[in-house]
């Protein structure tokens, strides 16, 4: 019973009519722990948080979470758990104060218990200003961390936040990143969506990268950045033609291009003899590489190295 | 149960802060009302003593329930659409409370419409023969009504996917009352038409609010008009929750 998983998915499928959007997708949260799912547009992030939040069936695969079963014990896992989704589900026409109190008593509190709840969660998330302005006059930042707040209410054992810092600028950001890293330090176990490598290196303890309704890799940010490649090569090109001919050569490996700088990026573990090796191969002639960089892989080289093969598959099979 | 307590107090707070709805909802009866009795009334001989207003106020509270109470589709399909909705189910509220506690706020926003359109009754010369008990059974039956069409209307707002067409009900609602005795006797529409309007579930009710009113022998009216909006009422519960589920699922 003891340190048993937060959270734990076991071949989780779902299809929408004939588009297949998950594919048998596993996973194990600890208990206390941060977990971020990433993954490009389309992924399946929101439809995996949905099952896992209990409010979407899956087709095939079964989930526990806070110890329940999300289709069997519902009500049980709905006391322990709050969503806060990748849109606003807030009144726009009820004030912030209002929207909290209502929460606060729909998850059972009582009167004066929610009122109490509602001011410390304004005054906790900086809305205390707010509070008696509707919801709909909140600026984009205010009404995530507001939607955020009214998640909380209930005192969750276990957090979804589904794309939390989506079009906030970089101070909302920062300030969401605190409030996450506060649930943590709490003991609560968040499960965090984005499309944002960089937040998932910053906030969570383990990571799931998912593509085209599969995880397609899992660990601690350092691990997976190992697993694809310890280090980064970065060739500058002489002119438009080589960029296009050494892109072609090194096809599925690249993990980086960008065509105004002329540069493309390749995983490495910066053994000399092997980069050697590679120039050799992707240059024959010694024209096409002017200069070359060996750098520290970042999660953004993981992502593109993870989920390009399957953007690639897709194209394929859209062309046809 | 205390969830819909809740939530009818949060269906209540958006009703008052979406005053130009509530506001509709009364406008539109009271004008109808006055096309009645001072463009059509002259015309109309209903065969009473107490002239046209008296014989229509029945039908316009009618159509004033009604329309007030079709305003509920509207309400159900917006939170449907929203976000709110995924927010409550994670919270465990269940379809039914939350259909309740629009019915609920429905039920007050047209008993405060009503008594309006009874008050503005009034000033035009409506003049009932109604005693204390009679007034007591027709805001019963009233209230039934309201409560049938409100909860059946939230039923439609379970299948429509926009508010405009949410809105639809609205329409259906508007003309129910006219094939039958709300505005003129049945028997001066064709022949085609009696089966229906002598059978709708709007005749019995306004044959009762007219007898109650005017002190008439009510008949067999007033419990056919029980029975309707409880049936109907009965009906609207079980299916809300069928749809609620599917349209959750
Ligand atoms: N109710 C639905 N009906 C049909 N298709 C759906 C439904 N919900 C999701 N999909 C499809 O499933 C796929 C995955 O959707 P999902 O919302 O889980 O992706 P996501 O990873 O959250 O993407 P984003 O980053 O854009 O939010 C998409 O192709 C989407 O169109
Ligand atoms: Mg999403």
């Amino acid at each position: 019973m003891t340190r048993q998983p937060a959270i734990e998915a076991n071949g989780l499928k779902k299809a929408y009519g004939a588009v297949t959007v998950l594919a048998g997708i596993d996973l194990s949260v600890a208990r206390g722990s941060v977990f971020a799912l990433l993954g490009p547009n389309g992924a399946g992030k929101t439809t995996t948080v949905r099952i896992l939040s209990t409010l979407t069936p899956p087709d095939a695969g079964d989930a526990r979470v806070a110890g329940y079963d999300v289709v069997r014990d519902r009500p049980r896992v709905r006391r322990a758990i709050s969503l806060t989704g990748q849109y606003a589900a807030v009144d726009e026409m009820q004030t912030g104060e209002e929207n909290l109190c209502m929460m606060g008593r729909l998850a059972g509190l009582g009167r004066a218990g929610a009122r109490g709840r509602a001011r410390e969660l304004l005054e906790r998330f900086g809305l205390t200003d707010a509070a008696r302005r509707t919801a709909g006059t909140y600026s984009g930042g205010m009404r995530r961390r507001f939607d955020l707040a009214a998640g909380l209410v209930g005192r969750p054992e276990v957090i979804f936040l589904d794309e939390p810092t989506t079009g906030l600028d970089p101070r909302s950001r920062q300030a969401m990143w605190d409030v996450v890293r506060g649930l943590a330090h709490d003991g609560v176990t968040v499960f965090l969506t984005t499309q944002y490598l960089e937040e998932a290196d910053q906030l969570a303890d383990r990571v799931a990268v998912v593509d085209g309704g599969r995880v397609v890799a899992e660990g601690t940010s350092g691990e997976l950045k190992r697993q694809v490649a310890g280090e980064r090569l970065d060739l500058v090109l002489t002119d438009a033609a080589a960029f296009a001919e050494t892109a072609r050569r090194l096809g599925g490996r690249l993990v980086h291009s960008d065509a105004d700088r002329l540069t493309l990026g390749v995983a490495t573990d910066g053994d000399a003899a092997r980069v050697r090796a590679l120039l050799d191969e992707i240059d024959p002639d010694r024209r096409a590489v002017r200069r070359f960089a060996v750098r520290g892989a970042t999660l953004d080289d993981v992502f593109l190295a993870l989920t390009s093969h399957q953007e690639a598959a897709q194209k394929e099979t859209a062309d046809v | 149960m205390s969830d819909a307590i809740v939530l009818t107090g949060r269906a209540v707070r958006l009703s008052r802060r979406n005053l130009d709805a509530v506001l509709t909802a009364m406008l539109l009866p009271v004008l109808l009302m006055f096309v009645f009795v001072y463009f059509f009334g002259g015309a109309i001989d209903t065969g009473t003593r107490t002239g046209y207003v008296t014989y229509v106020v029945p039908g316009v509270m009618l159509l004033c329930a009604g329309f007030g109470s079709a305003s509920t589709a509207v309400t159900v399909t917006n939170d449907m659409a929203g976000g709110i909705i995924d927010r409550f189910r994670s919270l465990d509220v269940s379809g039914t409370a939350l259909v309740a506690g629009h019915v609920a706020a429905s039920v007050l926003r047209n008993a405060v419409a009503t008594t309006i359109v009874f008050g503005v009754a009034f000033l035009i010369g409506f003049r009932p023969d109604a005693g204390p008990l009679d007034w007591l059974a027709v805001a019963g039956i009233l209230l039934a009504f309201i409560l049938a069409i409100s909860w059946l209307s939230a039923c439609f707002g379970l299948i429509a996917r926009t508010p405009e067409a949410a809105g639809g009900f609205t329409f259906l609602m508007m003309f129910l009352p006219y094939p039958s005795s709300a505005f003129v006797p049945i028997d001066t529409m064709p022949d085609w038409l009696h089966g229906f309007a002598g059978h709708q579930p709007v005749t019995p009710v306004i044959a009762a609010l007219r007898a109650l009113l005017l002190d008439q022998p009510v008949g067999d009216s007033a419990w056919q008009a029980l029975s309707w909006c409880g049936g109907i009422l009965a009906v609207a519960v079980a299916l809300s929750g069928v749809l609620f589920r599917r349209r959750t699922a």
